[in-house]
């Protein structure tokens, strides 16, 4: 009897193999869909949904079958459970989203265990690619935008002095540090630090920017989620008076999310950051990109540098199943076909480094101000091209 | 570095402000749980809709600021009030958990609800010109806003005071916080009284909703982000008593502001530590009864 069980198998393994022709493939998503921080999610989802909808026949024969997930607050359990139900419940190919860091380091024993691969969508701390051989990212690591900021701000702003302040969970230290290293390497001086509280509340800016005021460096770089806190940091940036004391707010696009900078008013024009994507990005792939986003979701909603990141996510995903014919069943050639790939996409030309699984992008200086039709823009001031990870190739802390 | 007088009127003046938000929030709270004895989780979803009203009312109807924040705290006390009658009544005589359980699901079927009309991206409002400036007193320049909380938080405790020290219906709110079955038995109407401030406490946290947009930006999730710092000074103050409400809300302002200027590193310690100190001492809060 034995005999025509594994000859049974054996056959359904063929049939299997023959039918992989045209695969519907499963691709579990993992983003931010409630609480305060659920708009990251949403800026990420809908660039998603608009790849997949205007994309689909690109991957003919082959289906994708999108299953997503909220990833809850970032804390990293929510998270941990939603992506670990996806693998064994719907045996997902492939994981994708991920807006907090603590989601990406909490899921690694997992990932490394069931051999899923997952492309990073955002989650910016530098060494989380450092945790998983089957991590492979397309968003940015926090020394990306941080480490060019540090020596622009030294360099081109002229800053002798600056403070830090930053929300208190691990981008935010990375962020800071990566600035740090940049900055004091280029003869600036880091003369106060500041942690603003966890991520999960925005709390009362007003004494950390007093502080920061009273000890009156020329900058001051500041980290804060893309979310509910760039509105109340900049709103007291403004209150407080820093901007008329002459110190200048710098620091990763964070700071000043495209679509909340219009209802932050006066305070934000000036501001520099550093970032791989702005709306007004002028390259044929991005006004394609920024088009297409209008048509879809109305003239009033505006795509943001995670957008641009979820577009070139879902490419990127799109591309290996092509390349391997919608076989996703081997991880490892799933991490081959992602390694080295590269497009222009809305934020230019992206590459994904082959050694660490990490984007190389080129990042753009922009500065906040008023556009003559009234509405806040940022305009670039300069580029950075081809940027790396620097944290990987100093190989600082854990990005050893 | 300005001079240490300096530094502390400043933190002074920005705890000040902060407390009177945390002040004007949380009384109702305070009353509520004092008076009824019920556990209003359901207070944050309160303060959030008075938020989202203001904002509906400066940004779509082109209404000023501050008549904004009174229409819509007027409109989230008639609003409440239907809540309390047909919904917060059936569970007056039932277990903390069942009331928790109530309040917490209307919270989250706010959040919800709001997230549905207005989504998730945090709203800000306008302010009129003479509330973004700063006033300069010439050692210091303070930001008109704070200020502005400053005087609406004193205005507010002398009309509170005045109404519960010093009128019938606040002798009478005061008599059935202190005992409500002999209230009842000398012809007070406890029932309507329950309403009248449930009505009251929950413009109030809308008034701190629509003051709250400013600091925080708002969310939906106001209506549960902020609840446990209100809970935090209820018990640190102590259940129905105004007086410890705006002790606690000081206490709880100044040294936070304080701490996170001068320790950062310190994060929420400070808080928390006031809060454990206060209730080891005093396990009731300042003015709470045994």
């Amino acid at each position: 009897m034995k005999i025509f069980r594994w000859l049974g198998l054996a056959a359904l393994a063929l049939t299997v193999g023959g039918t992989a022709q045209a695969a519907t493939i499963k691709i579990g998503v993992v983003l931010p869909f409630s609480g305060p921080n659920a708009d990251l999610g949403h800026q990420i989802d809908k660039a998603f949904d608009l790849y997949v909808k205007l994309h689909a026949k690109d991957i003919a024969p082959h289906k994708v079958q999108i299953i997503k997930r909220d990833e809850g607050p970032p804390t990293g359990a929510v998270a941990k459970t939603a992506a670990t139900e996806l693998i064994t419940n719907d045996k997902v190919k492939l994981l994708t989203g991920f807006v907090f860091s603590p989601s990406a380091i909490a899921l690694a024993p997992v990932i490394n265990k069931a051999k899923v691969p997952m492309v990073i969508a955002n989650a910016g701390t530098a060494w989380i690619t450092k945790l998983s051989p089957y991590y492979v990212r397309l968003s940015f690591s926090m020394w990306h935008p941080a480490y060019p900021m540090g020596l622009y701000a030294a360099k081109t702003l002229g800053c002798k002095t600056a403070a830090v302040a930053y929300t208190d969970f691990p981008p935010g230290k990375d962020s800071v540090l990566a600035f740090k290293t940049a900055f004091e390497k280029t003869g600036g001086k880091e003369v106060l630090s500041i942690p603003m509280g966890s991520p999960a509340q925005v709390p009362d800016f007003t004494p950390f920017m007093q502080r920061v005021k009273d000890a009156h460096p020329d900058c001051l770089y500041a980290f804060i989620p893309s979310g509910a806190h760039a509105t109340g940091l900049m709103k007291a940036y403004g209150e407080v008076g820093l901007k008329k004391a002459g110190i200048k707010l710098i620091g990763p696009m964070d700071l000043v999310p495209d679509n909340k900078l219009q209802d932050m008013g006066d305070a934000a024009i000036g501001t520099i950051v550093m970032s791989h994507y702005a709306v007004d990005l002028d390259n044929a792939a991005n006004k394609a990109f920024v088009a297409a986003w209008h048509k879809e979701y109305g003239a009033n909603s505006y795509p943001d540098f995670m957008s641009s990141q979820g577009w070139d996510t879902m490419h990127a995903i799109f591309d290996t199943i092509k390349k391997l014919k919608g076989n996703l069943s081997n991880p490892t050639k799933v991490i081959a076909a992602l390694e080295g790939w590269s497009t222009n996409g809305p934020r230019g030309h992206v590459m994904i480094d082959p050694k660490t699984r990490d984007i190389v992008q080129d990042e753009r200086a922009m500065e906040v101000y008023r556009k003559p039709d009234g509405m806040l823009g940022v305009k670039v001031i300069g580029t950075t091209k081809a940027v790396k990870d620097e944290c990987k190739i100093l190989g600082i802390g854990r990005c050893k | 570095m300005p001079h240490v007088a300096t530094i502390v009127v400043s933190i002074l003046f920005d705890g000040l402000a902060y407390a009177m938000f945390l002040f004007i929030t949380s009384v109702g709270l305070s009353v509520t749980m004092g008076l009824m004895g019920f556990v209003n989780l359901a207070h944050g979803a309160f303060a959030m809709c008075g938020g989202f009203f203001v904002v509906s009312l400066t940004r779509s109807l082109g209404v000023p600021f501050v008549p904004s924040l009174v229409i819509a705290a007027t409109a989230v006390g008639f609003i409440s009030i239907p809540f309390e009658r047909y919904l917060y009544r059936q569970l007056y005589k039932s277990t903390d958990l069942e009331q928790v359980l109530l309040t917490i699901g209307l919270a989250f079927m706010s959040i919800a609800t709001f997230t549905y009309f207005y989504g998730p991206i945090p709203k800000s409002v306008p302010l009129p010109d003479w509330l973004e400036g700063h006033i300069n007193l010439g050692f210091r320049a303070f930001p008109s806003y704070r200020a502005f909380l400053i005087v609406v938080g004193a205005g507010l405790i002398a009309v509170l005071w005045y109404a519960f020290e010093r009128t019938n219906i606040g002798a009478k709110i005061r008599a059935a916080v202190d005992n409500r079955r002999m209230a009842e038995s000398v012809g007070i109407n406890v029932d309507r009284l329950f309403t009248l401030t449930f009505a009251l406490g929950s413009g109030l946290a809308a008034l701190g909703g629509g003051l709250a947009i400013q600091l925080f930006g708002l969310t939906p999730s106001f209506a549960v982000l902020y609840l446990v710092l209100f809970l935090i000074v209820v018990a640190v103050g102590g259940l129905g008593s105004l007086k410890g409400t705006l002790l606690a809300a000081l206490v709880i302002g100044i040294i936070d502001t304080g701490g996170k200027y001068a320790f950062p590193v310190a994060g929420n310690l400070f808080i928390y530590a006031i809060t454990v100190v206060v209730l080891l001492i005093r396990p009731a809060g300042f003015y709470g009864r045994e």
